[in-house]
């Protein structure tokens, strides 16, 4: 019989090889899509928890955490997923920040910082790509639905900024 | 079972909104005036979308004949669909879509505020959720009124024709059934008729910033929730469920 803990960080280690599908750099540990891993009488539950709700990863990541689970032979195992507390872009890792921002796309600022700027004060960005201040929000929809569109009035480049929520 | 039903009612009626309203916007996919604006709609869409999603998975739980969100979506008929007329009405042009997505947005945000507060669980947790989502799109169409308001004559011209002509769906969304009034009694649901003073401020407030006339006619359509659509309903249906119904058991 294999111990709880020990369980348990295989699970980590497992999930931290997952990657989300749309922004390959980061984990889903590291965006605070696994929320817990806990061991019940044996068997491994994993809570995973949607991020924005129109996101159509969602079904993919479950579906990935269930395979690299299954590869790394932890049945019996469960994966559900839970909506409260709601996820929020505070739930990313320090680490998968810096990798957003390595990655190109200007990671979310303080939560607290975004809701001035949802109440239409200036919002400041910094350019992933020559970390200027001097940047400009030219939509706050993006490409996906976890991204706004800036451009930066220094480099002149545009790009992503992971949205606050 | 009652007060099953009752609440079966009321999430259907909340997953109902999010789904049609997010399939009419859908069809701006590749249509939209310009590049930004096209994405902003479809990402507007899917948050919808994604929010009638978990609507509908938990009224289809609250059936008690493990029906999932699919069922729900595509195989309902018009009758037993208990959205507001005012996610139904078509498009128009760009204007017409944005009037009608400030006068939802504007209700929705108030909503899934007061909702967060709910007894039943899933529901606030949704809330939680939707709300910030919304908030987003409420910004959306409000800066928009404003730009075409207080933009050139013919844009002005065109939102202050898109307000009047979907001012008279929205009385809809602060009148309750009996169903609702229970559920409101038991803190399950948010009082709707009393958000109608602050959404009609906040709206007064920004029709004013945009140069445009609130509308003062009295008279409502209603309906939606008691399944008495427009004819609308009907078309959008036939394209939402025709691959689910046609090939019931159809995977990607």
């Amino acid at each position: 019989m294999v111990a709880a803990d020990s369980l348990i960080s295989q699970a980590w280690e497992a999930l931290n090889k997952v990657e989300d599908p749309e922004i390959p750099v980061v984990s889903v540990v590291e965006l605070g899509i696994v929320r817990d891993v806990i061991e019940r009488n044996g068997e491994l539950e994993v809570n995973i928890t949607p991020t924005y709700s129109g996101c159509p990863a969602t079904q993919v990541i479950e579906e990935m955490v269930i395979e690299a689970l299954h590869n790394a032979k932890l049945e019996p195992f469960k994966v559900n997923t839970v909506l409260s507390p709601p996820w929020s872009t505070d739930l990313i890792s320090d680490e998968g920040k810096r990798k957003l921002k390595e990655y190109g796309i200007a990671p979310p600022e303080d939560e607290s910082i975004d809701k001035k700027a949802l109440m239409g004060e200036e919002r400041q960005v910094t350019c992933p790509n020559c970390g200027s201040n001097n940047t400009h929000m030219v939509s706050q929809f993006g490409s996906t639905p976890c991204k706004s569109h800036f451009k930066c009035k220094e480099c002149l480049e545009p790009f992503d900024y992971f949205k606050c929520l | 079972m009652n007060q099953n039903k009752s609440l079966y009612h009321a999430v259907l009626h909340l997953g109902d909104n999010a789904l049609i309203l997010g399939h009419r916007l859908s069809e701006w996919c590749g249509h939209g005036p310009v590049l930004e604006q096209d994405i902003a709609m479809t990402n507007i869409s899917l948050d919808l979308i994604g929010q009638a999603r978990m609507y509908l998975d938990y009224a289809g739980k609250l059936t008690g004949e493990n029906k999932n969100e699919d069922d729900l979506a595509y195989r309902r008929d018009v009758l037993d669909f208990k959205n507001f007329l005012i996610t139904e009405i078509p498009n128009g042009d760009f204007a017409d879509t944005i009037a009608r997505q400030f006068f939802f947005d504007q209700w929705n945000v108030l909503y899934t505020k007061a909702l967060m507060e709910s007894k039943d669980e899933t529901l606030s947790a949704i809330a939680n959720k939707a709300h910030k989502e919304v908030s987003y799109h409420q910004r959306w169409s409000s800066e928009w009124v404003i730009r075409l308001g207080d933009g050139t004559a013919e844009s002005k011209e065109k939102i202050q024709r898109g307000i009047d002509d979907a001012w008279m769906f929205t009385g809809e969304m602060f009148t309750q059934t009996d169903e609702e009034k229970a559920l409101v009694a038991e803190g399950i649901l948010p009082d709707a008729a009393a958000l109608k003073a602050q959404w009609e401020e906040e709206i007064k407030r920004l029709l004013s910033e945009a140069t445009l006339v609130m509308p003062t006619d009295n008279f409502m359509q209603s309906g939606g929730k008691e399944g008495v659509h427009t004819e609308y309903l009907g078309f959008i249906l036939a394209e939402m469920q025709y691959l689910p119904r046609a090939y019931p058991d159809a995977q990607w």
